[in-house]
């Protein structure tokens, strides 16, 4: 029938839409940054160490540095935390506590990030400038407690679901054997998810990097890479907005395109390294099934 | 004796799960206990009387009524951007789109929805930059702009949402449309949209609660910290989110420090309620399911 055709045509439009906007979004961050790619000096000039704009200096490496530092540190706060809030939910709690420990989960996910760094400037910033005497207290260290709450629902929800799908599998076996609960989440399911660990780390880095509104509040935003966990860092993510909101001249926005364009780059990659995982994950479970 | 593994693993576990709690409860009363006190009349319309305010004759200075204001346009003009299209392009993944076309979509949406805020603010801030330089040279970033962006960013969710609801939907209500003998569009219109309906919904509450929380989109396209109420789409804005921001950074005394705490208690409750929409919706239906069956 022909209005079914142009139904499925004006569907696939749409479908066609959203993948567009996808390399637009890639294709402007090429386009504006491309100007540093055409001359070595150009690349030179951002990659290097130094943000100095008022010198012609606009090295964005530090930024990288303090992206990762950050993300790094937050997700080591965070990943065993939420391997402790996922077993603790998946059979650890008596039930009604788990319901509320889960309600709470993903109450954690509607919470504002500027909310998050809100507080964060007025309950831990002061703490960490009055306990340790040092600098202004926006530091790196608050700013990845702050991130860790953040990313902990993120990781805690992806892990779950890979083990609400292990458990299926494994839990009669498990129970059969007479393991209690603890012993088989800590014997048998987690390790049975090793691909659904890596991919709820991998989506709670992700998420890390790709935050703009805690590095910017929290985190002090100095362009110098840390020494210590009291130093101030800023991130990609931040200096993109730091840069955009104090309309500097005309070149710097140069190097912000290139920080945006690394960040994509980042999160494709990181998108990328999931797909894989899930389809070998795939793969594999066809082949059991056939076996079977 | 020694300690086992996994009674050390068990207190662990309660241990994080504790810590969490804490840290979230702290995080709800702290907000409460410091922005309850800022809950007044003042916070809102700061010295103008509320009729005044809402009919737009005499503007608002010190409340946060403008910023509300720019939030819910935000919102609304996002929301009409984002839903026809995410959710077109949910069922078109769902439903029609076969093996290597469906494997690219569904990897730009996987892209789509890992991309920062950030970058697409500045992709929005990228597209004046071209206008200007090309055909309009006067192009700014205005509440549109911000709009376009937001709608960007919660257009991924949109999708998957409407997809999970469409592939998980039960045997018998998918096969229930060829059975009387529908033709796929009749049967995705009449059947299955129905019944995918409420989860689609609720992926919908949940997508304004995002639009209505980032700072980080709007902040590159166009918000300001005083713009009063729009009047066109083409006006710069005020938003709760950014509001908050700014006042952290740049308040003045304590009035403002205090608004700042208001208006942070007001965005909370907003998204909260939100979030408490799309919860409540989706275990309900999770339970009606498993009843159906």
């Amino acid at each position: 029938m022909m209005v079914e055709k142009w139904i499925e045509r004006a569907l696939f439009a749409c479908a066609l839409f959203c993948s567009l906007c996808v390399t637009a979004v890639f294709g402007f961050l090429v386009y504006f940054s491309w100007p540093l790619f055409g001359d070595a000096q150009g690349l030179a000039v951002v990659f290097s160490w130094v943000w100095k704009p008022f010198m012609g200096r606009f090295g964005i490496l530090s930024m990288v540095a303090g992206t990762f530092g950050l993300a790094v540190l937050a997700l080591g706060i965070a990943y065993p935390l939420a391997i402790g809030v996922a077993c603790f939910t998946h059979g650890l709690a008596p039930a009604r506590i788990r319901n509320a420990a889960l309600s709470l989960v993903y109450f954690m996910t509607s919470i504002p990030t500027v909310i998050y760094g809100f507080v964060s400037v007025f309950i831990l910033v002061p703490l960490f400038r009055d306990h340790f005497e040092r600098g202004t207290g926006f530091c790196l260290m608050a700013s990845a407690i702050t991130l860790a709450v953040l990313i902990v629902p993120t990781i805690v929800i992806s892990l779950r679901a890979e083990m609400d799908q292990r458990s299926e599998e494994v839990s009669m076996a498990a129970r059969s054997l007479g393991l209690t609960p603890a012993q088989e989440l800590l014997w048998v399911l987690l390790p049975c998810s090793g691909r659904g660990l890596v991919i709820a780390a991998v989506l709670g880095f992700g998420r890390a990097v790709g935050d703009t509104l805690v590095a910017l509040m929290v985190a002090g935003n100095a362009p110098v890479v840390p020494r210590s966990l009291l130093d101030s860092v800023r991130t990609l993510t931040a200096h993109i907005a730091l840069v955009v909101a104090t309309d500097s001249q005309d070149r710097s926005y140069y190097s912000i395109f290139a920080a945006g364009l690394m960040l994509f780059l980042i999160m494709a990659c990181l998108t990328l390294v999931i797909r894989g995982l899930g389809r070998r994950f795939g793969q594999g479970k066809e082949n059991h099934g056939s076996a079977a | 004796m020694a300690v086992r593994p996994e009674r050390l693993f068990s207190a662990f576990s309660w241990l994080a799960a504790g810590l969490v709690a804490v840290s979230v409860g702290a995080l709800v009363v702290y907000l409460i206990v410091r922005g309850w006190p800022a809950l007044s009349y003042t916070l809102f319309f700061g010295d103008t009387p509320w009729m005044a305010a809402v009919f737009g004759s005499e503007p608002v200075f010190d409340g946060i009524y403008p910023a509300m204001v720019g939030t819910f346009i935000l919102i609304v003009f996002s929301s009409v951007i984002a839903i026809p299209l995410g959710v077109c392009c949910g069922i078109y993944l769902a439903e029609y789109a076969q093996s290597r076309l469906k494997a690219t979509f569904s990897f730009m949406v996987d892209l789509l929805s890992g991309m920062p805020s950030i970058v697409m603010g500045l992709f929005g801030f990228a597209l004046i930059l071209l206008m200007r330089r090309t055909l309009f040279g006067h192009a700014n970033t205005s509440l549109m702009l911000s709009s376009a962006c937001i709608a960007l960013l919660i257009l991924p969710y949109l999708i998957r949402m409407t997809q999970v609801a469409f592939e998980s939907l039960p045997d018998k209500v998918r096969l229930l449309g060829p059975s009387l003998g529908y033709t796929r569009w009749q049967n995705i219109l009449h059947v299955k949209l129905p019944a995918a309906s409420t989860s689609i919904f609720s992926g919908i509450i949940l997508s304004i609660g995002r639009a209505a929380e980032d700072t980080a989109v709007i902040m590159l396209t166009g918000v300001v910290a005083n713009a009063g109420i729009p009047r066109a789409l083409s006006d710069k804005f005020e938003a709760l989110p950014f509001t908050i921001f700014y006042l952290t950074a740049e308040h003045r005394d304590d009035t403002e420090l205090q608004t700042a705490f208001g208006c942070a208690l007001v965005l909370l409750v907003i998204t909260g309620t939100l979030f408490f929409i799309s919860y409540s919706i989706q275990k309900n239906l999770k339970r009606s399911w498993r009843h159906g069956e």
